[in-house]
């Protein structure tokens, strides 16, 4: 009992006075070290490169998702320059190819446990977080309820551009918001997103019937 | 004890009856339920076996786990769980039960660290020995407060560090802890997910575990927990007993601390 007492005591006096093996480092970049070399070593090169962090994924983490006013400007402004068209021109598709993408939750998973066989579907994943069509029950709450969007906020122009915006990168308008950026990632391709768009906003999708 | 069960059930069996409805087998799922509500939980059975694996001469040297120092003295187990992580004056590492237990493993009984990893979750038709052991030993923490105030220098990095891991936004979804367990009474398709920043949401997330999980059929530890939701977050697949796992564990109890195990659980 006296001998893990002293060491503590010693430990703890050492760290103290700054001499601990980790003082010098400032704590993020302990943590960051602590974060990459929790990974197995036989995950791919090219999976570890998913935990590199953009300008906003870096800005968001150390402002715990609430930046001040200027750095949200400042991720707004650069998310929104990031955001690229269909070639066509077109930001509105149809609403049955998105009704399917919104609904699937599958894609990108990685690892040794339980990864998604290769070519698995990627999907919008969008039910994980919002309400849309009347018919899915099994949609969460992270995001608001889009039941009625187009209904509500209607189908001209602007509306169809700004959803294409959102999807293609949703930290264009809500700086570090919980919402990934399916453009950005290329997670969703442009013509995707257009699908999306129409299932949110054409007055024929579910998501704008009783 | 009952109607701790019968709760958890219920709001189990919700959260299955609707993400049944989309895969069509809801009153598959419902029966189980029934079934298991009047067999009790099925990791009771596996706090026994664990129970046997703690007191059995085993490994090389042939001596049982009975003087493993958990924390609160060798052989101590009643509440050592519920203090867990902890920093450890003979390894000099913030250690959790699952890392304590196979250093106990190697250090007393002598066996080797990759033979005892190697089935750290069950899988089906492959027991995990240390499953069974991490849920008797959580059970010895029944009924107790959590208790990580996180003092010792290397404990309170550890909370630091993973308290900078929970914010920490990467991958090709955005995703951190935070996105999922950042908020108060949200959930992920019918799954409840909490907010793990308070002492209420850290209490209800971490006080259950072990945990029998009915959607998988196994009893998971809290590192099979935390290692599943990297996965969830779409990260390479962390190392089993990482230092990352056990500082997330770590800022997670101390946020949990006052709160009362009911352990095993049973969840979704
Ligand atoms: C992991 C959670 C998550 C997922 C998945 C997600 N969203 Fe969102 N979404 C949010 C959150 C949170 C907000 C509110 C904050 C914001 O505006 O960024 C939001 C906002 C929105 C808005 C703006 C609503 C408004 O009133 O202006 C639209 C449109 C939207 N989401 C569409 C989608 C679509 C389409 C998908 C699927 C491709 C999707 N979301 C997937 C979390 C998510
Ligand atoms: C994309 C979503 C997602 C992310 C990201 C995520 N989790 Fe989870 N987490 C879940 C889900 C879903 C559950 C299980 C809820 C259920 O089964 O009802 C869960 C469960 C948990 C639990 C157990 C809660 C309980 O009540 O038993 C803990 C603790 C936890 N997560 C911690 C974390 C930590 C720490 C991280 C970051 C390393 C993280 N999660 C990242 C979705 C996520």
């Amino acid at each position: 009992m006296k001998q893990p007492l002293i060491a503590s005591v010693l430990a703890a006096l050492l760290a103290l006075a700054g001499f601990g093996s980790h003082a010098a480092e400032p704590i993020a970049a302990q943590a960051e070290q602590v974060f990459r070399s929790g990974f197995r070593a036989d995950n791919p090169k090219y999976w570890m490169t998913r935990l590199d962090q953009d300008e906003a994924m870096r800005l968001c983490s150390q402002h715990k998702d609430s930046p001040p006013p200027k750095v949200r400007a400042q991720i707004e402004k650069a998310q929104q320059a990031t955001i690229r068209y269909p070639v066509d021109g077109k930001l509105i598709g149809d609403w049955k190819e998105g009704e399917k993408l919104a609904a699937v939750g599958t894609g990108g998973h990685i690892g040794f446990i339980q990864p998604d066989p290769p070519g698995r579907l990627r999907g919008g994943n969008c039910y994980a977080c919002h309400q849309l069509a009347p018919k899915e029950v099994a949609f969460g709450t992270i995001g608001p309820s889009l039941r009625h969007f187009g209904k509500l906020r209607g189908s001209g122009d602007d509306v169809i551009k700004y959803v294409y915006d959102k999807v293609y990168n949703s930290n264009a308008f809500t700086a570090c918001s919980n919402m990934p950026r399916f453009g950005l990632h290329n997670w969703l391709t442009p013509e995707q997103i257009t699908h999306l768009v129409a299932f949110l906003v054409d007055p024929a999708s579910p998501v704008n019937q009783d | 004890m009952h109607a701790r069960l019968h709760a958890v059930v219920a709001a189990a069996a919700f959260g299955l009856a609707g993400a049944a409805l989309a895969e069509g087998s809801t009153m598959d799922e419902i029966a189980r339920y029934r079934e298991m509500l009047a067999e009790g939980n099925p990791a009771e059975l596996l706090e026994a076996k664990g129970e046997e694996l703690w007191k059995k001469p085993r490994g090389p040297n042939k001596v049982s786990l009975e003087q493993c120092d958990l924390g609160l003295g060798p052989g101590a187990l009643d509440g050592a769980y519920a203090r867990l992580p902890r920093y450890f004056a003979d390894t000099r590492k913030v250690m959790d039960a699952e890392s304590r237990v196979v250093h106990c493993m190697v250090t007393l009984q002598g066996f080797r660290e990759e033979d005892v990893t190697r089935n750290w979750y069950s899988k089906p038709g492959q027991e995990s020995d240390i499953e069974a052991l991490v849920t008797y030993i959580g059970g010895r923490s029944n009924g107790a407060k959590i208790d990580v105030p996180a003092r010792h220098p290397e404990e309170a990095r550890m909370a630091k560090i993973g308290e900078y891991i929970f914010y920490r936004r990467s991958g090709p979804q955005d995703f951190s802890c935070a996105i999922c367990h950042g908020q108060e009474g949200k959930r992920i398709r019918l799954q409840e997910l909490g907010k793990l920043t308070t002492q209420a949401g850290a209490g209800a997330a971490m006080g259950n575990w072990p945990s029998y999980r009915v959607s998988q059929g196994a009893v998971w530890t809290m590192q099979r927990r935390l290692i599943d939701c990297m996965r969830q977050a779409r990260w390479p697949e962390p190392k089993y007993l990482a230092d990352s796992i056990v500082a997330l564990e770590v800022f997670l109890q101390k946020t949990a601390s006052g709160t009362v195990m009911q352990t095993p659980g049973i969840k979704r």
